[in-house]
């Protein structure tokens, strides 16, 4: 999993949000962006192969199939007719059928994607329970042992392969002490047997009051949602470090240890208080990351989630799955920078 | 002169452009490599090089001869890291596989650097709807976590290494775009380009001559500390069998292979998947190294 530094993101939704100043332009920048995004899958999807019929229907496919796409996709029209037809079609809500369900992919994308939700969401409570906090021991200790060794384990946490973690992590907490449960969501016994409401396992066995089924759920999360959230939690605890001793060095810092303030009420009251809506922000972009991440993870830990379809998808040379899933990945990365935006300007009262 | 010589010392002002940029240089690696753990990421990244030239010779057998008498056997003696599921030495395969992640580091960051250079500089320079577009071309590539437009190129194009180390570029060019512009703004209305300018220099000339030299500094070690990111993400590539494609000794697919023999052989997988955290993190106390000497806030 990658992370842009943070001088660089901070750089980046800064600039966003001073470009879009006010709504006709933030949604000017944001239908640009998504047009974009359109373009890109367009380029990757129909121009880059060297026949799109093919990268669609697999090596074996039969000539009167090969023909019906050939059409459908306006193959006998001009690039910018395609490109036409691809948008109408997408704005449409028809991504293409995948050949590996034999389903519209939007479908499959809507069947697989609340177990990626329910891991990643999960990571990123880790991230923040233990992030936050090491961010801002490190801060107060600056230099001192407990920065360093702070410092040296998100340095691990960014520097760690996540699906080599995983391998590790099943090897030793699965294999040899059995504290957790292998891969999958569930234990083969507990499959099918909560009924589906919101495709969140731990939400669904809540509602229907089946205890075991969650117990087990919780058990086969435990060990993919901390690896994943590993690399988050650092990146998370970094950025609050940095946060943090920018406001440590304020006067109004200094004004209130004068004043008598204890050394806690000034961390957590004082200058805590003043980087929560920074936090906010990188949190819902490290969100986007976790997704990205779980394309790894769930390989790892068969995890039935939109990762696992993403890489089966690739495996067999599914390109309308394929495209389907980086359209949604770069959709929710626009809504999360959107979100983090407005976050922003909810919460801090200087943009007011 | 013989005032020269009384003041001659430390605090004594430089003579030459030239010297005050040696005292400079020296200062910076004096502080660079006064730090244990990023002297550390040097040595790993050094042993690294090292193991990539000398390959040959610190192997202890070929990559890719099979004994099948002696499949899976645990590090020991005959096989310092074990033996893997054709009785191949991993100790022999990771040795030539260092040389598959210097490969994909260097041409990624030689292709991303022209690449980003290029965007930036014009961009910036230009100005107007030119900057407007790349601009926007800039933010839509950066819209996409790394993995997953490297994953759709790479769809698009056929897995292979070459593949994974053109996808990887492709995804990570817009960082630098960004820093070069940023850097073209404040150099655009300097005094010297107005110079070039009034001495009828092209547009193109002044761009490639006197803008893209004073980004590149700042663009080489943006490339740095993004070495990581691109290690992880070949790794990645690896694993999931869209990078470099078996027997090649590539970590990541090395790991990936060893996933099957997980429970009974942890070092097929654990070893491969270690040396890419070391190589990794090595490259990250470098990058944490050189950003704290740079950071004028940090001292």
């Amino acid at each position: 999993m990658t992370f842009p530094s943070g001088t660089e993101t901070a750089g980046r939704y800064a600039a966003y949000g001073r470009r879009a100043n006010n709504g006709a332009r933030l949604l000017g920048s944001v239908l640009a962006t998504l047009f974009g995004l359109l373009v890109l899958t367009f380029v990757i999807g129909r121009v880059l192969p060297a026949d799109p019929v093919i990268a669609i229907l697999g090596d074996d496919y039969d000539p009167a199939a090969y023909q019906r796409v050939f059409l459908e996709l306006g193959l006998d029209q001009p690039l910018y007719v395609q490109f036409g037809i691809y948008i109408k079609n997408i704005l449409t809500g028809d991504l293409g059928n995948a050949v590996i369900t034999g389903r519209p992919v939007i479908q499959d994308i809507l069947r697989v994607f609340p177990a990626t939700m329910e891991l990643a969401t999960i990571s990123l409570l880790i991230a923040v329970l233990v992030g936050v906090p090491l961010g801002v021991i490190a801060a107060v200790n600056r230099d001192r042992l407990p920065d360093h060794i702070i410092r040296v384990v998100t340095l691990l946490g960014f520097s760690a392969p996540v699906f080599w973690l995983g391998l590790m992590g099943l090897v030793v907490f699965y294999a040899h002490l059995g504290w957790v449960a292998g891969s999958g969501r569930l234990s083969l016994f507990y499959l099918d047997l909560v009924p589906y409401r919101t495709g969140l396992i731990l939400l669904d066995s809540l509602l229907a009051g089946e205890m075991d089924v969650f117990w087990d759920a919780l058990n086969h999360l435990v060990l993919p949602a901390s690896i994943l959230g590993y690399a988050s939690m650092a990146y998370i605890a970094r950025m609050t470090r940095s946060f943090m001793l920018a406001q440590m060095n304020q006067e109004y810092i200094l004004t209130a240890r004068i004043k008598g303030c204890s050394p806690n009420a000034v961390i957590w009251k004082h200058a805590f208080k003043n980087i929560r809506v920074q936090l906010l922000t990188i949190v819902a972009l490290t969100y986007g990351g976790l997704v990205d991440g779980a394309v790894l993870i769930e390989t790892v830990f068969a995890w039935p989630g939109f990762g696992q379809y993403m890489v089966g998808a690739l495996t067999f040379g599914d390109m309308n799955a394929v495209l389907g899933c980086v359209l949604l990945i770069g959709i929710i990365f626009v809504g999360l920078n959107l979100l983090s935006d407005a976050l922003y300007r909810v919460f801090d009262p200087r943009t007011k | 002169m013989t005032e020269a010589i009384i003041i001659e010392g430390p605090g004594a002002p430089p003579e030459t452009a030239g010297q005050a940029r040696m005292r400079a240089l020296r200062g910076f690696v004096s502080r660079f490599v006064s730090k244990p753990l990023t002297v550390l990421g040097l040595i790993i990244v050094g042993v690294l090089i090292f193991t990539a030239i000398f390959a040959p010779l610190l192997a202890t057998h070929s990559p890719f001869a099979q004994d099948l008498a002696n499949t899976l056997q645990p590090p020991g003696a005959a096989h310092w890291f074990g033996s893997d599921e054709y009785g191949r030495d991993i100790y022999s395969r990771i040795v030539y596989g260092s040389r598959y992640t210097l490969l994909i580091v260097f041409m990624v960051s030689v292709t991303v650097a022209p690449i980003g250079l290029l965007v930036g500089c014009v961009s910036g320079y230009a100005g107007g709807w030119v900057d407007t577009v790349l601009m926007r071309l800039t933010d839509i590539f950066l819209s996409f976590p790394g993995l997953a437009l490297a994953l759709a190129f790479v769809a698009a194009l056929g897995a292979g290494l070459e593949n994974a180390i053109l996808a990887i570029s492709l995804t990570a060019w817009p960082p630098i775009a960004r820093l070069a512009r940023a850097e073209t703004l404040t150099i655009r209305s300097s005094d010297y380009i107005a110079a070039v300018r009034l001495l009828g220099a092209s547009p193109l000339r002044i761009v490639v001559r006197h803008v893209v030299p004073m980004c590149l500094p700042s663009v080489i070690i943006r490339v740095t500390l993004n070495m990581a990111a691109i290690i992880l993400t070949a790794a990645g590539l690896g694993f999931l069998g869209l990078g470099a494609q078996p027997p090649v000794p590539e970590w990541g697919a090395m790991t990936s292979t060893g996933r099957n023999y997980l429970i009974d052989a942890w070092w097929l997988a654990g070893i491969p998947g270690g040396a890419i955290l070391l190589v990794s993190l090595a490259f990250n106390l470098i990058g944490d190294g050189l950003r704290d000497t740079l950071d004028p806030r940090a001292s």
